[in-house]
This record gives C-alpha cells, sequence and structure tokens, in this order.
C-alpha cells in the first residue's frame, strides 16, 4: 500500500541522496515531489523547443566526490566537463582572464600588475590551506556545543583537532578567514582592482552581503572547495544540464529498491502522540512511515507543512527569525548563434567559461546597495556561461544557450511584491549590461526566461528565492544551521528529519546535507551506515 | 645616563594608568607626550571666545571603576556628571525616552517596551561573560599557557552557566549583525536605530554588517565595569586627563609633555629606548606605547626593525575611521521640538531608522561625502555652566558616517559638510542657526593630525572580531607583547580596543609585571 519506511519530501538533489542511502541500506524509501519532474534546482528544462538547459543551478563542482563515487553517479550516466577559467570584461576594452592553470593565471596576472603576480602565489597557498582545512567538514554532522553528552563531546573534540593542530597563529588567521569581508581579504594580496572584482565575486553569489561585508571572505570556499574529478577548485558542466545529476541521482535511488512518486504535492506531516507517522498530500492521499525526511527549507518545513501545535513555541520563532532573503535572479536566453565580445577573441578558451562584467569592488559594492534599498541593481554583477560550447546537446547545432546569473535581485521590490514591469526592468539592466560589450548580442535573442525571486520561489519552492535555502552566514551555518539545538538534522518530532540544504553544509549541489542526514537517520535506527566518510584530503 | 625601568609613550588616559599600575609596583617610569596636556583622546580644547570644548572624546560609559577606585582619580579631581537618559528624537517630535532597561514615548508598543527589558537583560547575561576576557589578558587558544588555561576554563564554565538556550543564542548571536536581531525583537523604527547606533558608534559599519552585535555587546561591557549609561566629565573630558596626570605623579611617575617621541630605539636585537624630536635618547628596560599600532611598528620603530610578516600585518591593520565630531558655540540654550528643558541636558540622538543609517553610510564606502547623518549629542553646559560664558550654551555631537579619505580632498568639504550637518540639526531644533557664535566640523583626518591616531579611529583600529580578543591588534603582537624584545602595546589598539576603558593600559602593566622583565 502507501506504506514505507522512509518518505523524503522534494526530489531535488538532496532528497534523492537521502533516499538514496536509506534505500541503500534496506529501507523502503518513497521520494514524493510535486512537480512532474524532479530535480528541485538541479534541473534540466526544455522551455523553448529544442533547447534543453540548466534551469537554475548550472555549473557543478561541489559535489562531494566521495558520493559521485559512492552512488556510481557516472555509472548512471553524469559526465562533468570541467571549463579552463573565466573572465571579467573591462570598461577600457581590456579584460582579465582567471585561468585555471596556475601558469597561465599568473602570466594572465603580471600582464595587469607584475606586483600582484607575486602576491598570487601567497593568495593561492593561504586559500587552498583554508579550503583543505574545511573539505573534511562537508560530509560530517557538526557538534552541538552545548551538549554534553558523550558522542557530542567526542565529536566537538574530532571538531577542534584541525584547528589546534594549526598552532596559534594558524587558527587566529583562519578565524579572520572566516569574519572578514572579500573586499578586505582580497585588499591584502592584490591591489588591481579588475582583479580582486574577479576574484570577489565567489564571495556574494547568493548572498545578502556586500563585497566589504564581514563574513564574505568564507564565501570564498564554496567556490574553491568543489572538485570535477579530483582536481581541487575545478568547475564544470554536467553534460545534458544540471538534471544530468538528479537523473543519475534518481537511478542510483531506483537501483536500490526506491521510488520516486511525481505530482505528489505534500500538505502536510502526519503527526500522532508527538511521532511523525507519514504525509498527506492535497489532494488527501496519504502515505504512511515512522521517518518522514523533508527535504524542503526550515521555513517551508516547520511553517508551512507541519502543524504549529506539534512545535515546542521557541522552534516557531527561529524558524520564523531564519533568514532566507532571496538576493538573485537569473536569465537563461536562447541565442541564434555565438555572440561577439569586443574585449575577448572567440576562440580564447575563456569564452567557455564564467564571464563577468564587474570589473571593480565599488561597482560590486553599488549594486549591493541597490539591494539594501530594496530594488533589483542597475549596474548588475553578473555570472554569464555559454554552456553550449562544451556541451553542444544543450541547444541546436549552430545555435547557443547563454545562462546568465544575476545578483542582486531583492525578495520583495520596495517591500512589495515583484510585478512583470519590475521584471521586465530586471531583465533589462541585464540584457543593456551585456550589449555593452557584445554588438550583435541583442539581435541573436531568440528567447529569455527571466527569473527574479519570485519565479525561483513560485516554481522551485525556494522560499523568497534563496537559492541556498537560507543564507550563508556564520550565525547559520554549522552548529547554527538551520537554528542552534537542531543543527544535527534532527527536528522536534520523533521520527522527523530534514536533510535540504537548509542544514549543514548548506546550500549549493553538494550532496552532503542529503547524505548526512541520512548517516544520522540510519545511526537512530541502529542499522548499519551507508554513507561514506569523508576521503582524507590530499 | 640616567635609566628607566619603563618608558611609555602617550599619555592618554591608557598610558598613564599603565605607567601608574608600574609605578605601584616600584618601577622607575616616564611618560612621553608631545601634546601640551595630558589625556590623549580624553582632552578639551578652548574654543571661540570663552568656551571649552571637549573636542574628541565625548562621553564616558566604558571606563572600568576598579580603576578609578585603584587610582583615586576622585581625590584626585575627577568628577563625573550624572548618568543620562537617552532621548532618541523623531521627526514626529514624540521622542522615546530610553532610561535603563526602559523606554516611554514615541508611541512604543507595550510589546516592544517587554521585548526591551528582556533584550537587555540577556545582552547583559552576555556582556557578563565578555567581562571575563577584559579585565585580563585575552587568552591564546593553542598555545594557552597557566594563566591563559584558566582564563578559557572560567569562559568555558562561563558559558555552560548561561544555560543551554542562552548559550544557543549566543552561538547565533556572536557573528550576526544588529539590523536583523533588531528585526526580530521590535517594531518601533526609531527603537531599533538607537539600539543600532550604539553598536556601530566608532566604527565605519552599518548596522547589517555582520559583527554589530559583536560591537553592541562590547559596549555593554561598560554597564558591567560599573556604568549605568553615558556620562560627561565635569569640567570637560581633559579632566579626566589631568586626574590621571595628578595620580600617576603621586605615584611617582615622571610626565614629560610636550615631548614628542620621533623614533623608538632599537640596538642589535632588543627595544633600548627612545629618542625625541629634539634629538635626545633617552634609555629603559622596556618602551610601552600607547600609541595606535600603524604608528608604532611604522612610524616610530620602522620595518626594517621588525619581521616582514609582521611589517604585513600593519600594513594589514584596518584603521579606517567613519566619526565625525560637530561643536557648535551657542549664545543661548537651543530649544528641541518636543524636548522638555530638563532633557536636554540629557544625550540625544538622531536616528530616525536603520535603513536611514545604511543609506547615509552607503557614500562612505566609496569616499563620498552623505547628506544622510546620524547624531549623539550632548549639551554639556546645562550640567556644567563652566564649559561656557554665563547663559551660552555648546552643543556637541558625534556624528556617523563621515570617511577618512574623500575621492576629492577634504579642502572645501569640511564647510559643505558642517552646513549640511546644521541644516540636519535644524530639523529639529529650529532657530539653532540664529544662535551659532562658532562652530567646527573634525573629520577622521583632523583626529590623525591632532591627537596622533592613524585614521582617526577611536579604537585605534577596528574593533571587527578579526581585529579583536585575542587577535588584537594582530598575530605576532597580542597579549600586550610587542613584536620585538623590550617592546610593549597598553593602548587602545591592544585588547580589549578603546571607548576609553583604561582596562589595556591596566592589564599591559600587569601582564609586564607578570613577566618579570623589570627587575
Amino acid at each position: 500500500m502507501n506504506k514505507y519506511d522512509a518518505i523524503v519530501i522534494g526530489a531535488g538533489h538532496n532528497g534523492l541522496t537521502n533516499a538514496a542511502y536509506l534505500a541503500k541500506a534496506g529501507l523502503k524509501v518513497a521520494v514524493l515531489e510535486r512537480n512532474p519532474h524532479i530535480g528541485g534546482a538541479t534541473v534540466s528544462r526544455e522551455l523553448y523547443e529544442g533547447w534543453h538547459y540548466s534551469n537554475c543551478s548550472y555549473v557543478s563542482s561541489l559535489l562531494r566526490p566521495e558520493i559521485t563515487r559512492d552512488l556510481e553517479l557516472p555509472r548512471h550516466g553524469l559526465q562533468v566537463v570541467p571549463f579552463g577559467g573565466g573572465a571579467t570584461f573591462m570598461q577600457n576594452g581590456d579584460h582579465f582572464g582567471s585561468y585555471s592553470d596556475y601558469g597561465r593565471k599568473y602570466r594572465e596576472i603580471a600582464r595587469h600588475s607584475k606586483r600582484d603576480a607575486n602576491a598570487y602565489e601567497r593568495y593561492k597557498a593561504d586559500t587552498s590551506r583554508q579550503t583543505r582545512l574545511i573539505r573534511p567538514f562537508l560530509l560530517k554532522t557538526p557538534p552541538d556545543p552545548t551538549s554534553l553528552r558523550p558522542r557530542d563531546l567526542k565529536d566537538l573534540v574530532d571538531f577542534a583537532r584541525p584547528f589546534i593542530n594549526m598552532g596559534e597563529e594558524g587558527l587566529l588567521d583562519t578565524i579572520k578567514f572566516w569574519t572578514t569581508s572579500v573586499g578586505d581579504y582580497l585588499g591584502e594580496y592584490f591591489e588591481t582592482d579588475v582583479i580582486k572584482a574577479q576574484h570577489a565575486g565567489s564571495g556574494i553569489i547568493g548572498t545578502a552581503l556586500g563585497v566589504y561585508s564581514p563574513g564574505t571572505a568564507y564565501v570564498l570556499l564554496h567556490h574553491y572547495m568543489g572538485d570535477v574529478d579530483g582536481n581541487v577548485g575545478a568547475w564544470g558542466f554536467a553534460r545534458g544540464g544540471m538534471g544530468a545529476i538528479a537523473n543519475a541521482l534518481s537511478k542510483s535511488l531506483q537501483s536500490f529498491g526506491g521510488e520516486i512518486i511525481c505530482d505528489a504535492n505534500v500538505d502536510r506531516i502526519i503527526v500522532k502522540g508527538g511521532r511523525a507517522k507519514g504525509v498527506a498530500l492535497k489532494n488527501g492521499d496519504e502515505y504512511h512511515a515512522d521517518i518522514v525526511v523533508s527535504n524542503l527549507d526550515p521555513k517551508r518545513t516547520l511553517l508551512d507543512i507541519t502543524d504549529q501545535r506539534d512545535l515546542p513555541k521557541d522552534v516557531i520563532q527561529k524558524a520564523k527569525n531564519f533568514k532566507i532573503r532571496g538576493s538573485s535572479g537569473k536569465l537563461n536566453i536562447a541565442l541564434d548563434g555565438l555572440p561577439t565580445f569586443t574585449g575577448l577573441d572567440p576562440k580564447n578558451p575563456l569564452m567557455a567559461g564564467d564571464l563577468h562584467f564587474s570589473d571593480s569592488l565599488e561597482r560590486m559594492e553599488r549594486a549591493y546597495d541597490d539591494w539594501k534599498g530594496g530594488t533589483w541593481s542597475k549596474d548588475p554583477y553578473v555570472d554569464m556561461m555559454i554552456p553550449s560550447l562544451t556541451d553542444p546537446t544543450m541547444a541546436p547545432p549552430g545555435k547557443h544557450m547563454m545562462s546568465v546569473f544575476v545578483q542582486y535581485a531583492p525578495p520583495k521590490v520596495e517591500g512589495r511584491e515583484w510585478t512583470d514591469d519590475d521584471k521586465a526592468g530586471f531583465e533589462k539592466s541585464v540584457i543593456d549590461q551585456i550589449s555593452k560589450y557584445s554588438p550583435n548580442f541583442k539581435d541573436l535573442i531568440l528567447h529569455c526566461e527571466t527569473r527574479t525571486p519570485r519565479e525561483i520561489e513560485a516554481e522551485v519552492g525556494l522560499t523568497e528565492g534563496n537559492i541556498f535555502q537560507g543564507e550563508l552566514t556564520f550565525d547559520q551555518l554549522l552548529f547554527n544551521r538551520p537554528f542552534p539545538g537542531y543543527a544535527q538534522y534532527r527536528m522536534p518530532i520523533k521520527g522527523m528529519y530534514m536533510c535540504s540544504s537548509g542544514t549543514h553544509p548548506g546550500g549549493g549541489v553538494m550532496a552532503a546535507p542529503g547524505a548526512n542526514a541520512a548517516r544520522e537517520i540510519l545511526y537512530d535506527l541502529k542499522r548499519t551506515n551507508t554513507v561514506p566518510g569523508s576521503y582524507a584530503d590530499d | 645616563m640616567t635609566k628607566y625601568d619603563a618608558i611609555v609613550i602617550g599619555a592618554g588616559h591608557n598610558g598613564l594608568i599603565s605607567a601608574t599600575y608600574l609605578a605601584k609596583a616600584g618601577k622607575r617610569v616616564l611618560v612621553l607626550d608631545g601634546r601640551a596636556t595630558a589625556g590623549g583622546c580624553a582632552s578639551t580644547k578652548a574654543f571661540s571666545s570663552g568656551f571649552h570644548v571637549s573636542d574628541c572624546a565625548q562621553w564616558l560609559h566604558q571606563f572600568d571603576n576598579n580603576i578609578i577606585k585603584e587610582l583615586n582619580l576622585e581625590m584626585h579631581g575627577l568628577r563625573l556628571g550624572q548618568p543620562k537618559r537617552t532621548l532618541a528624537l523623531q521627526a514626529t517630535g514624540d521622542h522615546l525616552v530610553i532610561n535603563g532597561d526602559s523606554v516611554k514615548g514615541g508611541e512604543i508598543s507595550p510589546a516592544d517596551k517587554k521585548a526591551f527589558k528582556h533584550y537587555k537583560s540577556q545582552m547583559r547575561v552576555f556582556a557578563k561573560l565578555m567581562l571575563k576576557l577584559y579585565r585580563k589578558r585575552a587568552p591564546k587558544m593553542v598555545e594557552a599557557n597557566r594563566g591563559d588555561q584558566v582564563t578559557l576554563l572560567s569562559l568555558g564554565l562561563g558559558l555552560k552557566m548561561m544555560g543551554r538556550k542562552n548559550m544557543q543564542d549566543m552561538m547565533r548571536l556572536v557573528l550576526i549583525n544588529i539590523y536583523d536581531v533588531m528585526n526580530e525583537h521590535f517594531d518601533h523604527e526609531g527603537l531599533k536605530a538607537a539600539i543600532a547606533l550604539d553598536a556601530i558608534t566608532g566604527t565605519n559599519m552599518g548596522p547589517r554588517s555582520p559583527n554589530t552585535v559583536f560591537t553592541y555587546i562590547h559596549r555593554m561591557v561598560g554597564e558591567a565595569l560599573g556604568n549605568q549609561g553615558v556620562t560627561q566629565v565635569m569640567g570637560g573630558m581633559g579632566s579626566l586627563g589631568g586626574a590621571l596626570l595628578s595620580t600617576a605623579k603621586t605615584q611617582g611617575v615622571e610626565v614629560r609633555l610636550d615631548s614628542n617621541v620621533s623614533k623608538i630605539v632599537k640596538t642589535d636585537d632588543r627595544v633600548t629606548g627612545v629618542a625625541l624630536a629634539s634629538g635626545e635618547v633617552i634609555e629603559a628596560t622596556v618602551v610601552v606605547s600607547s600609541a595606535d599600532p600603524t604608528t608604532t611598528y611604522r612610524d616610530l620603530l620602522g620595518y626594517r626593525h621588525i619581521e616582514a610578516g609582521q611589517a604585513r600585518r600593519v600594513e594589514q591593520y584596518r584603521t579606517r575611521s567613519g566619526t565625525g565630531k560637530l561643536h557648535i558655540a551657542l549664545s543661548a540654550l537651543p530649544h528641541f521640538d518636543g524636548v522638555a528643558p530638563e532633557d536636554l541636558s540629557q544625550r540625544l540622538v538622531i536616528a530616525p531608522s536603520m535603513d536611514a543609517m545604511e543609506t547615509g553610510l552607503n557614500p562612505m564606502k566609496y569616499h563620498e561625502l552623505t547628506t544622510q547623518h546620524v547624531f549623539d549629542i550632548s549639551i554639556p553646559t546645562l550640567e556644567d555652566p563652566t564649559l561656557a560664558p554665563a547663559g551660552q550654551h555648546l552643543l556637541t555631537a558625534l556624528v556617523h558616517y563621515v570617511p577618512y579619505a574623500l575621492k576629492t580632498s577634504w579642502e572645501g568639504a569640511r564647510e559643505e559638510l558642517l552646513e549640511s550637518l546644521i541644516s540636519q540639526l535644524e530639523a529639529y531644533a529650529p532657530g539653532i542657526r540664529t544662535l551659532i557664535v562658532a562652530s567646527e566640523v573634525r573629520v577622521p583626518e583632523d583626529f590623525e593630525t591632532s591627537h596622533g591616531v592613524t585614521g582617526g579611529n577611536w579604537h585605534h583600529g577596528e574593533l571587527s572580531i578579526d581585529q579583536a580578543l585575542m587577535m588584537r591588534p594582530f598575530p605576532g603582537s597580542t597579549q600586550y607583547k610587542g613584536s620585538v624584545e623590550g617592546l610593549y602595546l597598553c593602548g587602545a589598539g591592544s585588547h580589549p580596543g578603546g571607548s576609553l576603558m583604561g582596562l589595556a593600559g591596566k592589564n599591559a602593566a600587569q601582564e609586564i609585571l607578570k613577566q618579570g622583565v623589570l627587575k
């Protein structure tokens, strides 16, 4: 019947991962998805005939290699092709190329500033040190510093050990790295504005902060701590779009006997006697299980699909206080050919990578000022890519797909809901900016799908359009994610868990939250753990 | 040539306090300062004709009362005014009156009143915990020696004693911004902004900036140190310097003013004394600098005398200030709409909303002038008529946000700024312009010139988390020990920072004594 060992709400990548590990452990698992398609924000759509593209997330790096290998995602069809770096176009017609290859990047930096080229080695070493420190924590459940239970104390000691091993100065430098702004951090190495601006973008993507806001240097790590096939820091395109990740995860899940049920819109979690008993759909159908795992964000999980009477008052307040403000938008553009950019040779490999136009920190900070003022950025920061240059399956032959991720776009415009006029204004600000650098760009546009936080929330279920399911500031990270006391995937109701990006280690297509939650569920069930630990690092 | 046990550079409050505690332990101490008066940023200057303005620091609210007792400062002439209420001026004229944990007026709701009490008492719990770290050196965490381990243990116990809920709140609050916390607790925009002002004062951060709850808790420690709110110093802030000078001399400290130190002298591998601008060289076993770290290392010692990594840290140490000062000499008492005469002597703040503060902050980031400022106003002449001719008054205000550098230059910009400030003030105090006898605005660059503080920063360096506590001012120079043998730091650039606390000076002295370097 509709009786399972575990039900996962939401077939985003974390939900699929969570279900796969539970199924691998022998549980009878069903993933319920309200849309006719799976993937959440890790999805490929064909919203314009002939173009199969990554609708939301658009590049891959953070997907945990342990999970990729363990769930055999390549066998199930996942292929990630790395690209060789990106560039920032400058207003004077020049560009700054951020090549993945160390030597090439060094020469490019030196072309702009010999002094900064000398600093680059130090920058790479210092940032790599921080990256190596953080990677092992991704596939770990955060410790609970307020708990005196033996397991928690042991976890706390294990957690602290790598920091203690760094020595006093190393520890202080790490604390500094985590609390400083990306603008200040980069300023400790580089003088050239465009070099700083190119790197600073990684510090503010998906955040409600500016380049001078403390706590943005840490976000750089999200850009550096992933890998493609073991090459740490590399980024790539999933062949077939990001949906290939969801598809591979779903095949893996199904190979263990797991089920995915689409068009199943969960209305609420059924709770009896303080225990989770299953879910009820909006159409009245019920699915029963003693383990209910929500892949929705913390606000939706606790305020929408859970009856408030089943929750402690302080948890309701904490869920209300959870910060999930959207700050990004996206344009998915179908192009009739490859646009020419004055400033970069079309054969330059950087054309296949991440392209930007904000050539100074001041412009990026001003873009943030607009967000604070409740409007979209008039001079936005964009992360523009043409994935069809690497993956021809994304567009018909000779034509191209362009993905433009934009900061900043507020969840509400001056306190009110987005209107279609607002959306058009937002779209225009991006198209106009790109047109400044590509004379034939506008003429090549066949179709433009524009997504403001309004669309992102409506279509993907990400509250307020926040792509990370909750801001990545320290008050909401690690043992504070989603809030202190509930950062180990267990919710206040027995048998209820969360496995989404609203839990550690946060957003980005990592699959780590889903895996970590599965580990905790299996621990509670006293079953053998199927979730891999993180690899010992280089 | 006579050799001292310690030479203290700077007769600011921390320098004098450090010197006094060393002298109390029997050491021979010389204090040198290039200015003509003692007190550093706790100073008073003659203004216009017959006025005396506290030209740098305006309020006392963080000073450790233990130091007042231990150094007999009251006997040496320190007289504090009455603790002030805060009136958060609202455009409607119906102002908020904040007194301790209570708030009234301004159409404040009962829910907000209750929330304010709750908020203050929770912040007080955190401040009490922070206090454990303030009256002693901040502990190292990995290389902790016995003393540091005791501090860490005490801190850990303190954390556990707060209870699980408070611990969890603290974990969340320690790096969060005050804007979000205010929106979680309160509805009243004026109340939120008034509290946020306390978090950002003396910094160049806005309410949305992460770290601003930390700076708020830092300010609350002032209460734990024995202060019941802000007070003025009778006779002007310089009287604090005067009292400290008097007590120092009583303890046998030798103080030479008008004696500018131009160099810290290093001989071979250690610091052996200082050289004055006159050329005179004075020797000592240790040199204790109360000057800010940048001045100490870059200007006085020189980069070639410190290790390259340290030099880089000095260069990276952030000293930007966003605080300016407005001084107005008035021919009569000004009228503020909706403020009763007895309230004019209190602390008046103009901060309409946190969003206005953020908008006001934006231009400063681009080295431009803003037209929307936040004011923290004192009319000290009501409580202390000696500061002005009979019947006349002084109005001073701490003003945010004033940039250090301008894209254009400060030439002519001061006038523009002054005019803007007076116009903004007029909106709350109509007619004040007609009473102005003299007025001036002091920008961060001016404090750099007049008081020798790099960047014009109160705290001798931003009090952001990565430059606070055990990281202050930077690794290699923490725990009051300079990165060169024989050099110590005792100013606001060391833990626990500025705001006229006196703790850096006292802690540094105790550290020097504990280390036994002075026989």
